[in-house]
């Protein structure tokens, strides 16, 4: 017994359930088609197309400014600001960075990524991630107009210090050595030796 | 968005006018990650519209309405689990408020909808690793209650 082709068959459907719950949804919304009263497939479609419109009208943008990101700043530059000395001085530059963003929280990940590789100390990743995750400007603007200013700001301002706590529990928390897998993927912007872009030889 | 794009298109062009070379592989570098992500992406949004189509904005109302701590756990379970965009999770909110849920209820709703995402972990571990990815979310869900009581000592 090998645990070769369980591994084969693993990594096999790890590449497929995307593309099978795909079609599902595809084949549930094209059912209801011909069906009026198949309510389910219908909505599940219209959902599905509404998050594409999303990825569609965000994503594009943000990968390619974190492509100029990644070639066009300099690592002195995120070291100093938010690097491992930066302290509690990199909180204000975070918020600012996270705040004026839009999207969902997976839109934050290759800009966390980006952020990692160019020297940013792994609590001040988290930190970006959480604000962006419940601190987005647009976001709040809705809030505000649904839940009121008491609650936006309550909210937001409580916020704030939980997440730089979280921030460095994960810290803590992860080993001292650890990088995120995705800076060492080439695919994923990395290249190959996950530490820095080519041009920073400058 | 549309500034998102006004601001990408900007930001390229002044990179073109300095560097040529420099612009064209800061392109493909983004071509590259944003299409080695386009599979899983699109797999976690199919899963995401399942569960959204499944769940109706009824059936949160009656599980999340009412006082204590079941509507409070119920509204950390299915904010932690569901991607409600913030044009439906808002006005739910505003609607649940309404029904009598309390402030406790409305904040651990909100921010563990937005701090953890038990259908995206698929999508955050290819870029973290399971154990950073699985790591946050739990501290993201205990965020969630910290908040909630912070939310509840300050508005009552």
């Amino acid at each position: 017994m090998n645990g070769r082709p369980v591994r084969k068959m693993r990594k096999a459907a790890g590449k497929t359930w995307p593309w099978f719950l795909l079609v599902c949804v595809a084949a549930l919304w094209a059912y209801s088609l011909p069906h009026a009263d198949f309510d389910f497939g219908r909505k599940a479609g219209e959902n599905l197309g509404s998050f594409l419109v999303e990825m569609a009208s965000v994503l594009p943008p943000m990968f390619l400014l974190v492509g100029l990101f990644e070639i066009w700043i300099p690592r002195k530059v995120i070291e100093r600001y938010a690097g491992l000395r930066s302290g509690m001085r990199a909180v204000p530059w975070m918020i600012l960075l996270a705040t004026v963003q839009a999207g969902p929280l997976y839109v934050a990940f290759p800009v966390a990524i980006g952020l990692w590789r160019k020297g940013c100390a792994p609590r001040n990743v988290f930190i970006y991630l959480g604000v962006f995750s419940a601190m987005k400007i647009p976001m709040l603007t809705f809030e505000v107009a649904f839940l009121g200013w008491a609650f936006s700001l309550a909210r937001t301002l409580i916020s704030i210090p939980v997440f730089v706590a979280l921030a460095i529990a994960m810290e803590r928390l992860l080993p001292r050595d650890f990088r995120p897998p995705a800076l060492e993927e080439p695919s994923y912007g990395g290249d190959g030796r996950g530490s820095s872009s080519p041009e920073e030889k400058d | 968005m549309i500034s998102l794009w006004i601001i990408t298109g900007i930001a390229l062009l002044v990179s073109l006018a300095a560097d040529r070379s420099k612009t064209q592989s800061a392109v493909i570098k983004g071509l590259k990650m944003f299409v080695g992500v386009i599979p899983l992406l699109l797999g976690v949004l199919a899963a995401v519209s399942l569960v959204l189509t499944a769940v109706t904005p009824r059936m949160l109302e009656g599980i999340l309405s009412g006082t204590g701590l079941l509507p409070f756990f119920s509204a950390l379970g299915v904010g932690s689990i569901a991607l409600i965009p913030g044009f439906i999770a808002y006005p739910l909110a505003a609607v649940l408020r309404q029904n009598g849920a309390s402030v406790p209820v409305l904040a651990a709703f909100i921010t563990s909808l937005m701090m953890v995402g038990v259908l995206t972990l698929p999508l955050e571990a290819r870029y973290f690793g399971w154990r950073a990815a699985l790591l946050r979310n739990l501290l993201a869900l205990c965020g969630s209650v910290v908040v909630a009581a912070g939310m509840a000592w300050v508005l009552g």
